[in-house]
């Protein structure tokens, strides 16, 4: 029964929000220790690729703040985050929040493509393999979920690139523009898109196995249950039955899998990031932990963490939605 | 002493002194657009602040040097400078400067722009300058074409010979003075005299130089622009060549083991000179504090215990050679030959392990070290893996411990928590740059790439000190070749192999490797075939 005042969905929101800064504190004092932990600083990696004198050497660590204790160093940097400075990129020698910012669209499109791709792939292929469990396709499907799970996405994504960029060429290696042509409008956008669609095959093929498997799992609990047993005996056509009742009620793990992936995916980014030379934000977060860029890589953690959060929480409202079962504001037991 | 007047490099121009590629003996062809490999993207881009290959590589199109290596004698060419002569005393230094030069935003470049960089942005800031220009006192411009360096103490002209291609790039003064230089925009938005113009840097993606159709020595350059791709994965730098996207990938960019495949493809080419004037050495770095190693007989053990030549033909495939002491061979004015040598002899090993007091134990082992590859090149990792099985061959126990590079400069260079290290120092055209300093003593802690082994000994100290003060080149060599042979019979540390890097560029790229350190220099004598 509802009761008066603000809808379910809200005050889950409001409590996911209320929450949200203990996450982000924990995870930023978090990455703080581990970077802090880890032997050498960013001078230490900095001098690294170039030399330089004690004198140089001891200047740069003046100026880059590095001189201070490490908690005068993080009382700074929150004094800072207090009022909106995410601090300054020691790599990059510019604002952290300037260079986050330039590349956060790139792997969001990455990310909302890759999984698009793998849902609507992992899913449709889950339905076929779960339609009929023991069949022929489903056997076929099953092997290939394995296959694409077991590969690496380096590999993966080099063994894509040596098909359709080396041999037949019909899509571009790397980046995400054509260099010197300047595309403007629909032109830019479908330049991008076409230099998305390796690392969006290679990032989603992999979710999109999960995901067939995931949905196959479901249905194959589904056929055994009394509901479906119950409309197979009201004679309901089997193209239905698969559709309406048992694909159905597999989707929903798949929902919470969404949300839950949307952290391993800006991991999985970096990887292939870095094969298809994508300027993301996971190839960023894997230059910050190798300049030693703490600043940079707090920033990265936060965006990261934060977006993690906002998607968790689309995803719950969405499972209430889809399962009028689930109960917004109340925990399962 | 006397020192002759020089005018070297007025001579240097001339193409009889240059050793002609079949390349360069076709007409180039104007225009093109050459798309580079780049695999990482320098903080601070400007060759007047830091003198590094990584940096030199973009930014030797755009700023550009008093002079550049050449191939033969006298081994420069011009650039800015036209000629330089130094006094019979040391104490100073006078360029003749290339006249009608213009930079990028239209100003003039003067003498002006040189004094300033060099006392504000090379000996104040630049990595290897603030060593080198310790001494620079002032520099007088009495006219526009015209520097006069003053040093405070004798400097061999032969050394700021040598320093003239990675030291002395040149930045317009009327964009840094009065600013503070490190954080000026400029490093990234680079202005120069060179060839090409700066056009744009797309973090993570490229930068793009473009034609710079008022540079001096036009009509060059001959091509219409470079891009450098940023392409992080070495594995698909070599398919983006095959795929056709870059034409051109230095520095030995692609994985080693993909070379013989690529150098068979039709259209492409795999090129081993251009890299000579950064040669680079793979060596043992160890650490004299250790009390077994301190024992030159222990060191020497090692040397025998490792095969140079099986480093050549595993790791690097052929392209390397045996190192006999800390100066690479290319350098004829100084390297000798003539220095006691530890051939691959494992027996001899364990004799002197034997003499040196370390028995095998019962389980066969005599000591056991602890082992640090530098992690930034596949043969410096892949030497860690060799030697600690030579090692073992001979009864002594490695340990691996690989760390990423801010680590590894920290255990190494700073912190001394290693026994043994695989390391791979840069020889830069004249000992005293970034050589000796691997061998002197009392050097504080936290100097990257410099003696931080602990070894420190009067007589080194005493030759390499003099070798930077004396004035006559014939003198100084010799004082140079009686390093290599101390530095052979104490072995303070053990030089393997030396090697540089490799080119894999297509076909149609024409004007590659025309001097020692091209891909380090201006490209513009580079072009692309139809």
């Amino acid at each position: 029964m509802e009761s008066a005042g603000p809808s379910p969905a809200l005050r889950l929101a409001w409590r996911r929000l209320a929450q949200a800064p203990f996450v982000l504190a924990i995870v930023v004092v978090g990455a703080f220790l581990l970077l802090e932990a880890a032997p050498g600083d960013a001078v230490d990696a900095y001098v690294a690729s170039l030399g330089g004198d004690a004198g140089f050497v001891h200047d740069l660590r003046t100026r880059w703040g590095l001189d201070r204790s490490a908690p005068t160093r993080f009382l700074l940097y929150l004094a800072g985050l207090a009022t909106g400075d995410f601090g300054w990129s020691v790599a990059f020698g510019r604002p952290v929040l300037d260079v986050i910012l330039e590349r956060l669209p790139v792997t969001l499109a990455l990310a909302a493509a890759a999984t698009a791709l793998a849902f609507a792939l992992g899913t449709g292929l889950g339905i076929l393999a779960g339609a009929r469990p023991g069949g022929p396709l489903d056997r076929l499907l099953s092997a290939l979920a394995l296959l694409l799970n077991a590969v690496p996405s380096f590999w993966l994504g080099l063994l894509l690139g040596l098909l359709f960029a080396v041999r037949l060429r019909w899509l571009p290696l790397a980046g995400i523009e054509t260099i010197g042509v300047h595309y403007t409008g629909l032109a830019r956008l479908l330049d991008t898109a076409r230099h998305l669609v390796l690392p969006t095959l290679t990032l989603g093929l992999v979710y999109a196995a999960l995901y067939l498997r995931l949905v196959r799992a479901g249905m194959v609990e589904a056929w055994r249950s009394d509901f479906v047993r119950a409309a197979r005996a009201k004679g309901i056509a089997r193209r239905r039955l698969v559709l309406r009742h048992v694909a159905r009620n597999a989707l929903l793990p798949v929902v919470t899998m969404l949300g839950l992936q949307s952290a391993t995916l800006i991991g999985g980014s970096v990887v292939v990031e870095s094969v298809f030379a994508v300027p993301g934000l996971g190839r960023l977060a894997a230059e910050a932990v190798t300049q030693r860029d703490l600043p940079l890589l707090l920033g990265i953690v936060i965006v990261a963490a934060s977006l993690v959060l906002i998607v968790n929480l689309v995803v719950d409202l969405l499972y209430a939605r889809l399962d009028p079962r689930v109960e917004l504001g109340h925990r399962s037991p | 002493m006397r020192l002759t007047r020089r005018h070297l490099l007025a001579t240097a121009a001339s193409p009889l002194l240059f050793p002609t590629f079949p390349a360069l003996a076709q007409q180039p062809r104007r225009g093109g657009v050459l798309v580079v490999a780049a695999d990482t993207e320098p903080r601070n881009l400007n060759p007047a602040l830091v003198a590094s290959n990584g940096v030199f590589f973009v930014a030797s199109k755009v700023i550009e040097p008093l002079a550049e290596m050449a191939y033969g004698e006298p081994g420069l060419t011009p650039r800015l400078a036209l000629a330089f002569e130094g006094a019979p005393d040391g104490r100073s230094v006078t360029f003749r400067l290339r006249p009608g030069v213009r930079f990028h935003d239209g100003r003039p470049f003067t003498s002006a722009d040189v004094a300033y960089c060099a006392l504000e942005l090379w000996k104040k800031h630049q990595n290897l300058g603030r060593v080198f220009f310790k001494d620079l006192e002032a520099v007088d411009t009495p006219d526009p074409l015209t520097a006069i360096f003053r040093f405070a103490s004798p400097t061999p002209l032969q050394l700021v010979e040598n320093a003239l291609p990675a030291l002395t790039a040149v930045v317009p003064r009327h964009l840094f003075e009065g600013t503070d230089p490190l954080t000026n925009p400029h490093n990234q938005k680079l202005v120069g005299t060179g060839p090409f113009r700066f056009v744009e840097h797309r973090p993570g993606q490229f930068y793009r130089l473009e034609r710079n159709p008022d540079h001096w020595d036009a009509p060059k350059p001959w091509l219409d622009g470079i891009v450098y791709r940023v392409l992080p994965d070495r594995g698909a730098i070599a398919a983006a060549l095959e795929a056709g996207e870059i034409q051109l990938a230095a520095f030995s960019a692609v994985p080693l083991a993909d070379m013989k495949r690529l150098e068979k493809l039709p259209g492409i080419a795999v090129i081993d000179k251009g890299y000579e004037g950064i040669t680079y050495q793979l060596t043992v770095e160890i650490n004299h504090r250790r009390k077994e190693l301190a024992d030159v007989r222990v060191r020497r053990a090692i040397a025998h215990a490792i095969d140079p030549n099986f480093v050549v033909e595993r790791i690097f495939l052929g392209w390397a050679k045996p190192a006999t002491g800390p100066i690479p061979r290319f350098d004829r004015r100084f390297y000798t030959a003539d220095v006691p040598t530890y051939p691959y002899d494992p027996k001899r090993a364990e004799a002197l392990l034997d003499e040196a007091g370390l028995p095998r134990g019962p389980n066969g082992v005599r000591f056991s070290v602890e082992l640090l590859p530098a992690p930034w090149f596949e043969h410096t990792r892949q030497m860690g893996d060799y030697l600690r099985q030579a090692l073992k061959a001979v009864g002594i126990e490695a340990k691996l411990v690989v760390k990423d590079p801010a680590g590894h400069q920290k255990a190494v260079y700073t912190d001394h928590a290693f026994d043994l290290a695989i390391g791979s120092p840069v020889y830069r055209n004249d000992p005293a740059i970034s050589t000796t300093i691997l061998y002197q003593g009392g050097l504080p802690p936290g100097v990257p790439f410099s003696n931080q082994y602990g070894y420190a000994d009067p007589a080194m100290d005493e030759l390499i000190a003099r070798a930077a003060r004396t004035l006559d080149p014939a003198e100084r060599a010799e004082l140079y070749r009686r390093f290599q042979r101390l530095a052979a019979e104490q072995l303070p540390l053990i030089p393997v192999v030396e090697f540089t890097f490799l080119t894999v560029a297509s076909t149609r790229v024409r004007g590659v490797a025309d001097n020692p350190r091209w891909a380090t220099s201006h490209w513009a004598e580079t072009w692309l075939e139809a």
